[in-house]
């Protein structure tokens, strides 16, 4: 049996892990990192669009700050964002900008005086300030008020990635490629580490840590189309979940991003709308002002992608063999502002769809692209019941986005969540109870269960299955049923097929009859967990009956506070039942920096929590108060709700700005 | 709704598991009927799924952007997740890429590979000893904005391997540095965020091995599937480092 020992293991190679392994490096603990693919491949390096910071350089941007962008992102979730872990993450994401820039990102700069914008489809002139030449520039991206996105051209999730992995070398982390994590090794509500296999040979390894790190992203996959890398299947919530212990929160929470290329469902970047594109329908007329005069084409991804559809269903789709779709038309930006700012795309349409960008439009429809779901964990990424267990990035549910993310939050938050889940995670290692007595004999018990499990999938069956089908099957019962508009019976039919697929996929028979490399074996686990995931989604979808960010239900269109304000928690007790256990925890509206609102969208339909008002009264008294007495934002907003006490003391400091200078 | 015959597309993939100590690399050929905007990607998964489960090969964005499954395709270093089968003959021929280590079929190791070469040529951004740690808190460094650009541009690669199978030098010298490295050099060269003199960068690429063994065939520029001007980052490597010697 092979056995590996370290302080801290860090499952997933992607911007969340590396950035967790640096700092816990950093710290003086030792660091094993496990990745599917070498770090560099990762889908991090997919974001093209941006990170959001609250810098406020560029003329946009002017008057930004951690308010503005906290608010942004509160309303964004649909108030479904746990408001402490949001404060903390918009006070960190300048850090996190920063520090990136300071070890490689070409950050794209400010230039000074005048360059040429496209806003609402027209020209306009902005003229930059000469003291933010040099500085680091911003785009405007949807459901913000200012323009914060931080980007390199349309690489930034590539960039980011690749001074990250950069920096994990130059700190001499040991990366281990083509290795899967199968299982946690637990005990006693305390997790020890992993079993993993090795992709290559089969082997499996042990890896004992005092704390694990789950660093994923997110279970894309279980959806037909998607704009997410083959690798995003989930199987890091998927392993939590299999302890039994571990629980996932808002599972049924999926963002479907309104431009994705049709068929293949390619993102295109919302910095294609942020730069200033517009969406057109069969009769190249612009839609969007009708459905959402003010934000139009820039409202929350949720909104438009429902938009789209709502549209398409008025019978205004493009038909074509794939199905109707619509168009994102960007030739009004002009070929110099899409061959600097946009290449990616450009490249993605020459090569996929044999179109250029700026000549034609792009015909595009929304599609699954996130998952604000995960690991459910604490502000400081720990399971709240798993002992030694911490997840971050979109592996996690700590809980930044609630039930919709806004574009550019979700790069910024892989960083943001490694920079202080590393702090806490070194913080826990030098206290006494992190040391752990694990046994050879747990260790092996663990390693000889995922070794029958093996085997077991090799073994001649009567009724055999095969991983595709079912696989193929999942992904088009969640296309079809807990896609973007769900109602009941969908949902409820969409349930009772995933339960009798994850019972079939249990007589699944691999035919090539080794544990080697095998990516037919591969397949097969990897489909019974994908779909014990898509039943925590389609279940956690039909119990809820609300409608809130990107959880729309056609028979329950309201936001309903009153019973909803919560986050839903699943869990799998037992390995051997078919269905999750669902519960529920309050979001307390009491404690709450912005109570529950209109979010600004169509019309509002909230049944509101009387809690709601009796908080917001309060805050307004309190917040005249302290304003009467000459307090500045920051002595009110600590007034109204206390988080810089949590952040690691190295993260607490306030951001300097070009109009909030600190004194030398 | 297209009523047209679709073609049949004869894909022959070179196959060989190196695990299995009794097998031999063979040319196997599927028959497959073409869809329309079907790109490697595609095709590859229905073969492994219709007629061969154990067909290994990489994809990870399929999207031409994480450069996992650069291959041979008919001869030529490319990303074959990008490749429709539409700008092909109906005859197609598959082999893994050549220089790095294979795992089986049409998968390598290609990262195995680039993180040796990142390490030994040491890509990151080197602060001066005694440097203070950089302030978060307080406003990032100024940059001019066309040299943050300029050094996105070199910033592109994707590390996907295609220029180390399409250089010549390297048939001779295997531990030369290829485009993939010396274009590294040139990025960190021209960043002032990186504080290595030209003595450093001449220790790490001023010999054969290096920006001299480079026989500017171009082979690295004709396959690079990002379009970095390669060349001229060689190039200038070049120049700069015979200037150093110069100067000795």
């Amino acid at each position: 049996m092979r056995v590996a020992y370290t302080d801290v293991l860090v499952i997933g190679g992607g911007l969340a892990g590396l950035r967790c392994a640096t700092g816990v490096k950093e710290r003086g603990q030792d660091v094993i990192l496990l990745t599917l693919v070498p770090p560099k491949r990762s889908h991090s390096a997919a974001a093209q669009g941006g990170m959001q910071a609250s810098l406020g350089n560029s003329i946009k941007g002017e008057g930004d700050n951690e308010d503005v962008h906290f608010g942004d992102t509160i309303k964004g979730s649909d108030w479904g964002a746990d408001q402490e872990v949001a404060r903390m993450f918009v006070n960190t994401a300048p850090k996190a900008i920063r520090e990136l820039a300071a070890w490689g990102v070409p950050w794209t700069r400010v230039h000074r005086g005048d360059h040429q914008a496209i806003i609402n489809a027209k020209k306009v002139t902005l003229t930059e300030k000469d003291e933010a030449h040099g500085l680091i520039t911003a785009r405007d991206f949807g459901g913000t008020k200012k323009w914060r996105t931080c980007y390199t051209s349309d690489g930034t999730g590539h960039s980011m990635l690749y001074a990250m992995d950069n920096r994990a070398q130059e700190q001499e982390i040991k990366v281990h490629e083509r290795m899967e994590a199968m299982s946690l090794i637990h005990h006693d509500g305390r997790c020890y580490g992993a079993v993993a296999r090795n992709l290559m040979t089969g082997e499996l390894v042990a890896y004992i840590a005092k704390a694990t790190t789950i660093a994923t992203g997110g279970y894309g996959r279980i959806y037909a189309v998607s704009t997410n890398a083959v690798i995003c299947q989930g199987m890091g919530q998927a392993i939590a979940l299999e302890t039994g212990v571990a629980t996932l929160g808002n599972m049924e929470a999926i963002q479907f991003h309104p431009t994705a290329i049709v068929p293949v469902g390619i993102l295109t970047t919302e910095g294609c709308r942020g730069d200033g594109g517009i969406l057109t329908d069969v009769d190249g007329y612009r839609f969007m002002p009708d459905y959402e005069p003010e934000k139009k084409e820039l409202a929350s991804r949720d909104v438009v992608s429902r938009r789209m559809i709502e549209h398409i269903r008025n019978g205004k789709g493009v038909k074509s063999r794939y199905g109707d779709h619509l168009w994102l038309d960007i030739t009004i930006l002009g070929r110099e502002h899409i061959e600097k700012n946009l290449r990616e795309v450009k490249e993605i349409c020459e090569s996929f769809l044999g179109i250029d960008p700026a000549e034609k439009p792009i015909p595009v429809r929304p599609t699954q692209h996130y998952s604000m779901g995960g690991i459910r964990t604490d502000y400081k990424g720990e399971s709240q019941t798993l002992k030694g267990l911490y997840s971050c990035g979109e592996a996690a549910c700590w809980d930044l986005h609630g039930f919709n993310r806004l574009g550019g939050n979700s790069v910024s938050e892989t960083v943001v969540s490694g920079m202080l889940v590393a702090e806490h995670i070194a913080d826990f290692c030098e206290t006494p109870e992190s040391e752990i007595d694990i046994s050879t004999k747990l260790i092996k018990e663990f390693v000889d269960k995922e070794q029958a499990k093996l085997e077991y999938l090799l073994e001649p069956k009567q009724n055999a299955e095969s991983p595709y089908p079912l696989r193929h099957a999942m992904e088009n019962i969640m296309m079809d049923k807990v896609g973007i508009f769900r109602n009941g019976k969908d949902l409820q039919e969409a349930v009772d097929e995933l339960e009798e697929l994850l019972i079939r996929s249990r007589n699944i028979e691999v035919k090539h009859k080794t544990l080697t490399a095998n990516p037919e074996l591969f397949n097969a686990y990897r489909v019974q967990r994908m779909l014990k995931l898509a039943i925590c989604v389609a279940k956690g979808a039909l119990e809820r009956t609300e409608s809130r960010g990107a959880h729309a239900r056609e028979d329950y269109p309201e936001r309903n506070d009153k019973e909803f304000l919560n986050r839903t928690i699943t869990s799998w007790p037992d390995e051997n039942q078919t269905m999750p256990k669902v519960e529920y925890e309050p979001i307390e509206i009491k404690s709450m920096e912005m109570p529950p609102g209109f979010r600004g969208y169509g019309k509002d339909m909230t049944i509101p929590h009387p809690d709601s008002k009796i908080r917001q009264d309060e805050i307004d008294s309190l917040r005249e108060d302290l304003e009467a007495k000459g307090a500045d934002r920051f002595e009110v907003q600590d007034a109204l709700m206390e988080y810089r006490s949590k952040l690691p003391e190295c993260y607490q400091g306030k951001n300097e700005r070009l109009w909030e200078k600190f004194d030398d | 709704m297209t009523n047209e015959t679709q073609r049949i597309l004869k894909i022959s993939i070179l196959r060989y598991n190196p695990q299995v100590p009794e097998d031999k690399p063979e040319v196997v050929t599927y028959e497959l009927e073409e869809a329309d905007g079907m790109t490697l990607f595609i095709a590859l998964n229905d073969i492994r799924e219709r007629f061969d489960e154990s067909l290994k090969f990489d994809f990870v964005c399929r999207a031409g952007i994480c450069g996992s499954c650069s291959m041979l395709v008919n001869g030529k270093p490319t990303l074959a997740c990008r490749t429709l089968t539409s700008k092909l003959d109906d005859e197609i021929s598959l082999a893994p890429l050549p220089m790095f280590e294979l795992i089986g079929d049409l998968s390598v190791f290609t990262g195995k590979w680039m993180r040796g070469l990142n390490e030994r040529l040491e890509t990151w951004i080197h602060t001066k000893e005694g440097e203070k740690k950089i302030d978060a808190d307080r406003l990032e460094e100024r940059m001019e904005p066309a040299l943050a650009d300029e050094i996105y541009e070199t910033d592109r690669c994707i590390e996907c391997g295609c220029c180390v199978a399409g250089c010549g030098t390297i048939l001779m010298r295997e531990d030369f540095a290829g485009a993939v490295g010396l274009n590294k050099v040139a990025r960190y060269k021209i960043d002032p965020r990186d504080k290595r003199s030209d003595a450093d960068y001449y220790d790490l690429i001023g010999d054969e091995d290096g920006v001299f063994g480079c026989m500017s065939l171009m082979g690295c520029e004709d396959v690079c599937p990002k379009d970095l001007p390669l060349q001229s980052k060689i190039a200038y490597m070049r120049r700069q480092m015979v200037m150093m010697k110069d100067d000795e």
